[in-house]
């Protein structure tokens, strides 16, 4: 059956969706929803060891053979980056039923496990095809089903938000549509490692040059790469809480991941950053992200709008990395990508419990709460810390390589900003730690209002993992490792 | 002698349009499942003739009005057909899974004649196209009609 294993992963969330259609009971449609997600994990999990074990699997869809035929493709890259989601997604699920901050009546939930499952579906469809234009397809399914889930939110700016996301995120699907089709006119090929064969010999056409350009644009817009970002912090403070720490924690990262497979594999290190050049537009653009959006997320008073911002500045690390091209610098990007998710998706849970007690997203309403709620800020401390780079958490694993791969290409500056960036997260973190810790409570208020279990066990999964991988390194960095050795195609 | 201004005329007091429209829909859902079951030998396919059905029902609605079309065809049947389409596609890969092949690899659902297996699957995820898109559009066509008036 292990063979079957690269089709399952998407098409089991795939087929469960309408099959949640038809359970609607409130309580099984989230039992089911549940479930699909541990198995999803399962199946990624098994994935990874089978690749690190005996090499990349490829898969025959409908038997038939590429490059005529779709392929799915597994290595080491994607099925890290499929445990990631996968793995987000069985943590958070199990807390959708507090159905905070919904705009759904609750005997209408169903739809949103739905769309939930059909998000998940589509986020691993494209980490794991190997065709270019199957990556299109499951990259609307993936935006159709998040423009859903963000338009849920309560209040009348979830809509607005998801509109904007809507307009943005089209505007990215169509560049990356036009790229793909470009590259189709001049190979006459959409089979991702049959087009990284056919490419050099057409790459110096000014059409393959559009075609770059516009499926790195389009990637660029839907990752929310700066100055592309303006959608992103909308979308992800009008969304309902548990939507932005599965979004968060997943969607950026197969993204991130398309990016990397489109310069990587489908035109090839030599073509992007010999001939074209892209590391000298990424990686300032990284590192303005990195301070613009840290710097903004400084001055936020709604806490979602602060990790959104701070999202954007994490982004910035990993485009930074991917800029470095090196091993060390992917390898770092890659690691962060893990760590990111289980940080971001930690922090994220702690404001959905916040909101479930107090049902605010203001700083200044959470004066005292850390007296109030102690378990749920104490998991927004080890969060934060982890946000920061402090040892021990995985937040300092991700910084380490990347100041190490700056360090390695003789860029002390870089490494210096790196280390200054951090600096400014100290500032956000510390923001809400003052208001929680240093400030007292509101009068004649309940003492203790510690979230339920059902919000707080997830949390302190991801935040525990923090500190967990935090210590211990070995996995992560290194699966990263040889995932990037492989892209680079360096041999150990 | 003056007239008085008259109303203009609602679309349903229309005797031409509502004797065309009940006279044309048989012909168009027929027509629809002409072009399903043709699209395994020709141009055609689940996608077009679900597009026509739904194109006939909502010339119904448009003619009828949207209550009448919702007492025929009503919005909790559409979800559950939507979800229908959706599974016959997909089921249709899963059983050529559990017969040993891959995902839709439609040789698997006849043993001995993998070329009828062929043209089994075929007709089922087209059938599964055909009902999807069909829901899918009305679905929609639901939803834009009813704005602002709940």
């Amino acid at each position: 059956m292990i063979q079957q294993f690269p089709v399952l992963v998407v098409v089991a969330p795939l087929v469960a969706a309408p099959i949640t259609l038809l359970i609607r009971n409130r309580r099984l449609t989230h039992l089911w929803a549940m479930a699909v997600a541990w198995f999803t994990l399962f199946v990624s999990a098994n994935l990874l060891h089978e690749v690190l074990t005996t090499g990349p699997i490829s898969y025959q869809l409908g038997g038939w053979a590429p490059p005529w035929g779709i392929e799915y493709r597994v290595d080491t890259v994607n099925a890290f980056v499929m445990v990631i989601v996968a793995m987000i997604a069985s943590v958070v699920i199990p807390a959708m039923p507090t159905r905070i901050r919904l705009d759904l009546a609750p005997e209408r939930m169903y739809l949103f496990y739905t769309a939930t499952l059909l998000f998940i579906a589509g986020l691993m469809g494209i980490t794991v095809t190997g065709d270019a234009f199957n990556v299109f397809v499951f990259l609307e399914i993936t935006s159709l089903a998040s423009y859903t889930l963000i338009g849920l939110g309560a209040g009348r700016r979830a809509p607005l938000a998801a509109f904007s996301y809507l307009v943005m995120g089209t505007i990215g699907g169509t560049f990356v549509l036009i790229g793909i089709g470009l590259m189709y006119q001049m190979t006459g090929s959409l089979n991702m490692a049959d087009l990284a064969v056919l490419l050099p010999g057409v790459q110096h056409t000014r059409t393959i040059m559009v075609a770059f350009a516009f499926i790195t644009t389009g990637v660029s817009i839907k990752l929310g790469v700066f100055p592309l970002h303006q959608w992103l912090p909308k979308a992800y403070t009008y969304a309902p809480d548990l939507v932005s720490a599965l979004m968060s924690a997943t969607a950026t990262k197969v993204i991130f991941y398309l990016l990397v497979r489109m310069i990587f594999t489908v035109f090839g290190a030599t073509f992007v950053f010999g001939v074209l050049h892209l590391d000298w537009l990424l990686l300032p653009l990284s590192l303005i992200g990195m301070f613009v959006a840290s710097l903004a997320a400084i001055y936020q008073t709604n806490i979602k709008r602060l990790l959104a911002y701070s999202s954007i500045a994490q982004i910035g690390y990993m485009t930074l990395g991917l800029s470095m091209v090196s091993v060390a610098g992917l390898t770092g990007s890659l690691v962060h990508l893990f760590n990111h998710a289980l940080m971001k998706a930690g922090l994220f849970m702690v404001v959905a419990s916040i909101f479930y007690r107090l049902a605010t997203h203001e700083i200044a309403d959470m004066r005292g709460l850390g007296r109030r709620m102690p378990l749920t800020f104490a998991a927004w401390v080890v969060g934060g810390l982890s946000m920061i780079g402090v040892p021990g958490t995985v937040g300092f694993i991700s910084k380490w390589y990347l100041v190490l791969a700056a360090i390695e290409k003789g860029w002390i500056g870089i490494a210096l900003l790196i280390v200054l960036s951090s600096l400014l997260a100290l500032v956000y973190v510390w923001r809400v730690i003052d208001v929680a810790y240093f400030q007292s409570p509101p009068e004649g208020q309940a003492d203790r209002i510690e979230a339920p279990p059902i919000l707080l066990i997830p949390t302190w999964i991801l935040v525990g993992a923090t500190v967990f991988f935090g210590i211990n390194t070995t996995w992560t960095v290194g699966v990263a490792e040889a995932a990037a050795r492989q892209l680079l195609g360096v041999m150990p | 002698m003056s007239e008085e201004p008259k109303a203009p005329m609602k679309v349903r007091e229309m005797v031409v349009l509502r004797v065309t429209a009940k006279m044309l829909i048989p012909f168009i859902l027929l027509y629809a499942l002409y072009v399903q079951f043709h699209g395994d030998f020709g141009p055609g396919g689940g996608f077009q003739a679900g597009v026509i059905t739904a194109a006939g029902l909502i010339l119904y609605g448009l003619v009828f009005g949207l209550d009448q079309l919702k007492r025929a065809v009503p919005q909790r049947v559409l979800e559950i057909t939507l979800a229908i389409g959706l599974l016959m596609y997909g089921g249709t890969g899963w059983v050529t899974l559990l017969l040993g092949g891959n995902f839709l690899e439609y040789g698997y659902l006849a043993q001995h004649h993998p070329v009828h297996g062929q043209h089994y699957g075929i007709a089922m995820i087209e059938g599964g196209v055909g009902v999807g898109v069909a829901s899918g559009l009305l679905v929609i066509y639901y939803a834009l009609a009813g704005r602002g008036r709940r």
